[in-house]
């Protein structure tokens, strides 16, 4: 029964709605193609734009063919930095912490290859493509810097966004030298590439000073404010719409170049424009995970304790803009240990500048940590589950805080069961299966922090017994149509199917950040502490109305369910919100909500969703193909709102755990600089047959602090843990330890 | 000159003007016919995004020439379903969860219907694995699209009253 009629202080029971396995409710949209992606948009006199990347990392365009390209029949304009009109906002400016410096046609220098140096408009995208191909550019070139040796080092004042870069307890020096067993480990990570199946795309469309775009966003009124900063424009003046994102994984979350040059050639050639990049152009302006290289010292006693554990990481950034994976922080709230130091140092490289990607930092730092631990236990002579839990961390080893819950054990026992750890021999090389392959078992540990961010929400309630919803979600495959709607149903006390929920648009109230894992906990807090305002606000009505059968009850002796208010004394007083309304002569009522987190709570304890991964791998003996036979893993992350959805985006995350550690690297020539496989058949993500078997388990996890709602995320975390539990299972089969990823089959024959 | 094509679309015969023969099948469905359900992930054959069935076999769409395609017969996600009946595929990628972000998926839902009518791959999960890894899924809805194709071909047998 949903307790829906005070804002909830603390832990509150969510009604018939949330924990429901509903399939999704945008699912017949999507499975009938009538699910309207930015690139779908087809206004009428739409042009098209294409633009030119550059072919050199570093240097200057020193000349375009414009006239060769304006001479192509049908096209309209071609945008350089000769003629490009002048923007409000400085394009290498950083007005808030989530503003990147891009390129938007500001001089002829080249920063990094794929870089945009021209646009062309046409009447058709064949016509913009060839006018694009005839620019035929010239350089003057200068030496690309590409690698951790050829960049420039430096000292990074922040990691991630806005995280502190070192840190250090106890004394690591005098707990590493007096410890029993010492190992190091060193770990690089390559370049990533979002690669969301949807390319980056917006269709663009001026009406005097209002601007209207499509583009898939991860941050809806963020991105208004931004847009209209650099077009100076008021944020009203600026429509969003971004109902469906085709994948965004981090990438589609801060402003990007391109857009901006499409929104600037609409208002030149004053039509709708339409810019979609091709897949090459993936691999530039619109960010990838910067490359790392790490390492990693641990230091236990003879029973297995960790003494002393440090984790250093260089992090490579673009030459004029600073995103540092903050890997070394992964180290610092998974084991216990009264030493611990975490670095980072940072190479400025001529290529785009990196961004967040689906757990940035932690996932590059899970995947050298998790190798460590590894090490450590074998140098002990111990089972990694049982070294794992021997190190287990009862309170956050960084803060000292106590967890606002960690049901860390629960993950290992269940996942270890159903996996059947219980069997696994010691020692590397000991398994061959049936068809001679060497087999391999190996572990990591899953977390990924619990973050809110501010959001806003409005619930209505109208007379004919529906409720309408609205907050500016972001449904990048996650499910927010889904599960939003499923904790504002809940907090209007309506069934899921009377609610009509509108979000994805700049006309819906603040949503907040779709990114970090926090969406739903935020949105979904705002939500239904907007129902719940309203239905208060009914109650008010009610209770003071001497013809209601509520009168005198008091609006804390009111509960409400399925659309009526009942007294909390006398189930047999009640009236539906419908009779209530229409006495008092309303067509509906409505009440904002913001939902958050009580920053007590934040300041006293330590909060972050956990899981553990065990990883099967199969591996041909004599050609050592790597194969994933089985990934079984599970997570504790607070209130699950929806299982069935839940469960896709941790499996998700831990196919990506796959990919990670098996396939995905972007690899720049070291001469010109440019990008070697931009495409998907030469950037590699798991396929299909990549993942016969995935599984992902969910443990109950009551957390009384995290919010009011006890929500952490899933989106992130499926990939921590996965990807050090694979290498480690290389491991197992081959007695090879890895010091790179992806794993090539030429360092299993080293 | 201006060249224009025949050929069959979701059963409606159309004539349509090519007044650009580089024009792919891709781009003469979502911009010239507006059919945008077929999506673009890679243009260049190796995403499978635009997967439509051309003839009634799957092929991908940006790889082919609209020029190339007269007097075909070719059959899109907007051509799938008979009125609000969702065809068995499409419904169990929805039971069985075989989408995240819905990009790839008319796409993958193309490819299942093909790759079911070509009859090869039967009720063995690693043969339907192999044969749709020409369809990458970024949200990497792997396990539910494996499971929806296995239960759609499941129901299909049923209904023809074999087993495969």
């Amino acid at each position: 029964m949903p307790d829906t009629l005070q804002t909830p202080a603390g832990h509150v029971r969510l009604g018939s709605n949330s924990g429901q396995p509903m399939t999704r409710r945008d699912g017949i949209a999507k499975v009938t193609g009538t699910a309207t992606y930015a690139a779908d948009n087809r206004p009428d006199r739409l042009a098209h734009a294409v633009f030119a990347s550059a072919g050199i990392a570093r240097g200057r365009v020193v000349s375009l063919n414009v006239e060769a390209a304006k001479s192509h029949p049908e096209v309209i304009e071609v945008i350089t930095p000769d003629n490009r009109p002048a923007l409000h906002l400085d394009p290498d400016g950083k007005s808030h912490p989530f503003s990147w410096r891009i390129e938007a046609l500001q001089d002829n220098t080249v920063r990094y290859a794929g870089q945009p140096i021209a646009l062309v408009v046409a009447e058709t995208l064949e016509a913009a493509t060839e006018g694009a191909r005839l620019l035929a550019p010239e350089y003057d070139t200068d030496p690309a810097r590409i690698g951790f040796e050829n960049g420039e080092a430096y000292d990074p004042p922040a990691v991630g966004i806005g995280g502190n870069p070192s840190f250090s307890k106890g004394d690591f020096d005098t707990g590493f030298s007096n410890s029993e067993h010492r190992i190091g480990a060193s770990v690089d990570t390559p370049a990533q590439y979002h690669n969301a199946m949807e390319p980056h795309a917006i269709v663009a469309e001026w009406s005097g000073d209002h601007l209207t775009i499509d583009t898939p966003n991860q941050a809806i009124h963020l991105a208004r404010g931004a847009f209209a900063g650099y077009f100076g424009i008021p944020p009203e003046n600026v429509t969003l719409r971004s109902p469906f994102i085709g994948g965004g994984f981090g990438s589609k979350a801060i402003l990007v170049g391109p857009q901006i040059l499409a929104i600037m050639a609409a208002r030149m050639v004053d039509r709708p424009v339409k810019l979609v990049l091709r897949r090459d152009q993936m691999f530039g302006p619109v960010q990838h995970r910067g490359a790392t290289r790490q390492k990693l010292r641990i230091g236990t006693d003879g029973n297995g304790l960790i003494k002393a554990l440090e984790h250093e990481a260089t992090a490579s950034t673009s030459s004029f803009d600073d995103f540092i994976e903050g890997a070394g922080n992964a180290s610092l709230n998974m084991y216990a240990s009264p030493a611990i130091v975490a670095r980072h140092s940072a190479v400025r490289v001529d290529t785009g500048t990196p961004g967040p990607m689906r757990a940035p930092g932690e996932a590059s730092g899970s995947a050298a940590l998790e190798i460590a631990i590894d090490k450590a236990a074998e140098a002990v002579g111990m089972d990694p589950l049982e070294f794992r839990l021997r190190n287990y961390a009862e309170t956050d080893p960084a803060s000292g805080k106590p967890f606002s819950a960690k049901s860390l054990r629960e993950c290992y026992e269940l996942a270890a069961q159903k996996f059947g750890w219980s069997d696994r021999p010691l020692a590397p090389g000991q398994m061959r299966d049936e068809n001679g392959m060497l087999v391999g078992w190996g572990m990591g540990s899953a977390l990924f922090p619990a973050p809110m961010f501010a959001a806003q929400a409005r619930a209505t309630l109208r007379r004919d017994g529906t409720a309408l919803v609205e907050t500016s979600g972001a449904d990048m495959g996650q499910g927010a149509w889904t599960a939003l709607a499923q904790i504002a149903a809940d907090g209007v006390g309506l069934p899921v199917d009377r609610i009509e929920f509108m979000s994805g648009t700049t006309d819906q109230p603040d949503a907040g950040v779709a990114g970090g894992s926090g969406h739903t906990a935020s949105a979904g807090g705002a939500l239904f502490e907007a129902g719940s305002n309203a239905v208060q606000k009914l109650a008010d009505l009610a209770t003071a109305d001497p013809e209601s059968p509520l009168f005198g009850a008091g609006n804390t002796g009111v509960e409400a369910r399925e659309g009526r208010l009942f007294r909390a004394d006398d189930e047999s007083r009640s009236e539906s919100y419908a009779d209530i309304l229409e006495r008092a002569g309303l067509e509906r009522i409505d009440a904002m909500g913001s939902g958050g987190r009580d920053p007590a709570n934040t300041e006293a304890r330590a909060m972050f969703s956990h899981g553990a991964v065990f990883a099967e791998v199969k591996i041909d003996p004599d050609l050592f193909q790597i194969r994933v036979s089985r990934l079984i893993g599970a997570f504790a992350a607070g209130r699950i709102i929806n299982p069935h959805l839940a469960k896709s985006q941790l499996t998700g995350g831990m196919i990506w755990g796959i990919g990670f550690a098996l396939h995905e690297e972007g690899i720049h020539d070291l001469r010109s600089g440019r990008p070697l496989n931009a495409d998907l058949a030469g950037y590699h993500v798991p396929v299909n047959a990549d993942a016969p078997h995935v599984e992902a388990l969910l443990v109950d996890e009551d957390d009384p602090y995290v919010n009011a709602l006890g929500i952490k995320g899933v989106g992130e975390i499926g990939i921590t843990g996965s990807v050090g539990a694979i290498a480690n299972a290389v491991w197992h089969a081959t007695g090879k330890r890895i010091s790179s990823y992806p794993i090539h089959i030429d360092a299993l024959l080293s | 000159m201006t060249l224009s094509i025949s050929l069959s679309v979701n059963g409606e015969s159309l004539n349509v003007p090519l007044e650009d023969t580089r024009t792919t099948l891709l781009d003469l469905l979502r911009e010239h016919i507006g059919l945008t359900g077929t999506k673009k992930g890679c243009d260049r054959g190796q995403c499978g995004a635009c997967t439509v069935l051309l003839d009634g076999k799957r092929i991908n769409a940006c790889l082919t020439l609209a020029a190339s395609v007269d007097g075909t017969d070719v059959t899109t996600i907007e051509g799938l379903a008979q009125g609000d009946t969702l065809h068995p595929v499409q419904a169990a990628f929805i039971e069985h969860d075989g989408f995240q972000c819905g990009y790839c998926t008319t796409g993958q839902i193309m490819s299942a219907v093909g790759l079911l009518s070509e009859g090869d791959a039967g009720a063995d999960p690693e043969r339907i694995r192999e044969g749709m890894s020409g369809n990458i899924c970024r949200c990497a809805a792997y396990p539910g699209i494996t499971a929806a194709v296995l239960d759609a071909e499941r129901r299909q047998s049923e209904s023809e009253g074999t087993s495969v």
